[in-house]
């Protein structure tokens, strides 16, 4: 194969029920700045049903070109039918690099292109480069349970295939009106050729927390001693008007659901203020809210390692502090004293 | 009957494992062999499905000698047969070449046995990539499902499965031909304490061992270092970031300077202050 006639930035474009994923539109951000310096196009991929419309968004963040696959077989995410139209369209037009958000789906989707085309997949990447003259892209991510980052190459095939984890990069702000060139394929796959259908999606009634869409994030960790202890973090989440976050310890030792896990195996999370109480800061933490505008500790030990990732320490106990930060705010914010 | 086989691998205990600062090396004598946790689940898994439909369950791994010892674990919960293809060869393959040399493994498996079904953890806990499970179904032309929470029924005669795929926000209850791949959570299922008869099992058992010369019709090019489109170029430790401001006094005045940082920050706090 001859790299010449590879040319141009993809970003997968993931939708879900007619709206974009945040991760999307990131990539389309982090897309644009290799794009530029590669002097090339930046294209977003949609594949769905009744998803035309949403090239309009897709420009807005930065895309030059949309390719669309509009059918109703689309209609569900399936691993076989996306992918044939990803292989349809990276074979029809040649693009040097494809960027997937590092979600259930862009994971599932890119393992199964890269095996068909082959070519290399970078993983879970947080950081993205390209080599000006050459084209080669630099993803690094981390590896080993988070103790190393590695930069990852794909310097003998095309088109080179990175996942990137959702909130590390950052998308454009939208401009409104912002054009491109809309270009409509279409792949012929017939339903009765499907190996798999979906019977059923299930969405759980009661709607989740979402601790990455939140301001303020108080989180707890192993420090809180027990699920009692743990209720001061409740506490003052609810007196801030935060959501709570945790470590995976404390998962682990059942005082919290899971989808509450702050960092590498759990949420990544940019709130404006996170709280990170008796939590030691592990890397596998750190990697998980270290992006977050104000990060505070509270920790008893002076030399806990979160307090080489924060920007306000207080080396204290938690049971002496937090009762007093509660009863503080919620004269501050709320007007009234309370009992904690 | 099923034949069911689990994809297995043995990884450093990343949570105890140290690093050479200077290197970015892994120190390995610091961090104990341990079968994938991910990879428990698979094979319980597997188990569980052959208690309850009858069956065979076969691991299957490549790594270097010592894995036998992640294979007997998995003897352990209850597996029946494990086979490792082991040889240089295989050395520094990425996600592709793994799948590559995986895939003919079980291949050769299946012609002692037809496999029904292959079950892959969700990921390792040092490449932590993901991708191998995938790969395997894609080379065997057969369907990938990753996310797997829970096996529904499975029928071998009417050839289908039904599985629920974890979602954002819920679940999707899909069904599929045999045979298939799946990639499974670990809240699939709890691997309960091996029972003693398994562990006298594990302790003497053998694992059919193969090198590259046993496997057929293979494409050396696609193996190891030489079969992987993705190269390791640098490593580095993790940034160290910059410590902060550590808040002086006693407790009472080190909460009234977190009080007055924090409340600077207004925007947050606007409605709630509205609405006293
Ligand atoms: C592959 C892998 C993935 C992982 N993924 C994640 C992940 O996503 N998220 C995650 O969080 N972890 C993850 N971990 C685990 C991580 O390595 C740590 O084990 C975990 O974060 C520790 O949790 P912790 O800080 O709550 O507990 P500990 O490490 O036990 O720390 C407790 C802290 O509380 C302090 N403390 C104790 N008492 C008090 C008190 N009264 N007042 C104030 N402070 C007190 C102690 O000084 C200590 O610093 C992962 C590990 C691996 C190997
Ligand atoms: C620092 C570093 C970074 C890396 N980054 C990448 C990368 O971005 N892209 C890439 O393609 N490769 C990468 N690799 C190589 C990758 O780790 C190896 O290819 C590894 O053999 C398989 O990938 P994994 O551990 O991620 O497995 P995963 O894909 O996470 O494993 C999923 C499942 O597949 C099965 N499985 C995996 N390996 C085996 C095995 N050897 N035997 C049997 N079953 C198995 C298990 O069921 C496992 O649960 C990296 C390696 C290093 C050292």
């Amino acid at each position: 194969m001859s790299f010449e006639d590879y040319s141009g930035v993809w970003v997968f474009i993931e939708e879900n029920e007619g709206k974009i994923a945040p991760v999307s539109l990131e990539l389309l951000g982090a897309g644009r700045t290799l794009a530029d310096k590669r002097g090339v196009e930046l294209a977003g991929i949609i594949i769905g049903e009744n998803v035309t419309g949403l090239s309009d968004t897709v420009f807005e963040y930065g895309a030059d070109k949309v390719y669309v696959y509009d059918q109703p077989i689309f209609q569900l995410y399936r691993t076989e039918s996306f992918m044939k139209a990803l292989l349809h369209c990276s074979e029809k037009y040649k693009p040097e690099i494809i960027l997937y958000g590092a979600t259930s789906t862009g994971k599932d989707l890119a393992s199964a292109v890269a095996t068909d085309l082959p070519t290399g997949l970078t993983a879970d990447t947080t950081e993205l480069d390209v080599e000006e003259d050459t084209g080669l892209l630099l993803a690094s991510r981390p590896a080993f349970g988070g103790n190393i980052m590695a930069t990852i190459l794909c310097k003998k095939y095309r088109p080179q295939m990175a996942t990137v984890r959702p909130k590390v990069m950052k998308a454009l702000q939208p401009e409104k009106g912002r054009a491109g060139q809309l270009i409509a394929e279409q792949i012929d796959i017939k339903e009765d050729d499907m190996r798999t259908k979906v019977l059923k999606i299930v969405r759980e009634t009661t709607k989740k927390i979402r601790i990455d869409e939140a301001d303020i994030v108080v989180a707890g960790g192993k420090g809180l001693g027990s699920e009692q202890g743990f209720e001061l973090v409740h506490q003052l989440a609810k007196t801030l008007g935060a959501v709570v976050g945790a470590s995976r310890d404390v998962v682990e030792a059942g005082w919290i659901e899971h989808h509450h896990q702050v960092g590498q195996t759990g949420v990544t999370v940019t709130p404006k203020i996170y709280f990170a109480i008796g939590i030691s800061g592990a890397i596998q933490h750190i990697v998980g809210m270290k992006n977050s505008g104000m990060i505070i500790a509270i920790n008893k030990d002076p030399d806990a390692a979160i307090f080489n990732s924060c920007h306000y320490g207080i080396v204290g106990d938690a049971f002496e502090i937090v009762p007093l930060l509660v009863k503080e705010f919620h004269k501050a914010l709320h007007g009234e004293e309370v009992e904690v | 009957m099923l034949h069911i086989v689990a994809c297995i691998k043995q990884v450093p205990d990343t949570k105890v494992i140290k690093m050479n600062p200077k290197t970015n090396t892994m120190d390995r004598a610091s961090a104990p062999a341990i079968l994938n946790p991910y990879d428990a689940h698979a094979v319980e898994e597997a188990v569980r499905l052959k208690n309850k439909y009858g069956g065979t369950v076969s691991v299957v791994t490549m790594g270097p000698p010592p894995a036998v010892k992640a294979i007997r674990k998995c003897i352990e919960i209850g597996a029946d047969e494990g086979y490792m293809i082991s040889d240089r060869a295989f050395a520094g393959a990425d996600t592709l070449a793994t799948s590559y040399a995986l895939t003919k493994a079980i291949n050769k498996i299946s012609e002692i046995k037809p496999v029904d079904l292959i079950i892959c953890g969700k990921m390792t806990i040092d490449g932590d990539t993901g991708q191998v499970g995938p790969g395997i179904a894609r080379r065997l032309d057969i369907p990938p499902l990753t996310s797997v929470n829970k096996v529904v029924e499975m029928q071998k005669e009417d050839s289908y499965l039904v599985v629920h795929r974890k979602l954002e926000d819920g679940y999707e209850i899909v069904q599929t031909t045999l045979p298939c791949l799946l990639s499974v959570e670990k809240e699939i299922n709890e691997v309960p304490y091996s029972s003693f008869p398994n562990m006298l099992k594990a302790a003497r058992y053998q694992p059919v061992i193969w090198s590259v010369n046993d496997l057929e019709d293979i494409d050396r090019k696609q193996l190891g270092l030489k079969g992987s489109p993705t190269i390791v170029a640098k490593v580095w430790g993790p940034p160290k970031p910059e410590g902060g401001k550590i808040l002086e006094g006693n407790p009472d005045e080190q909460v009234q300077q977190l009080l007055s940082v924090v409340l600077d920050k207004k925007e947050l706090f606007a409605e709630m202050r509205g609405s006293k």
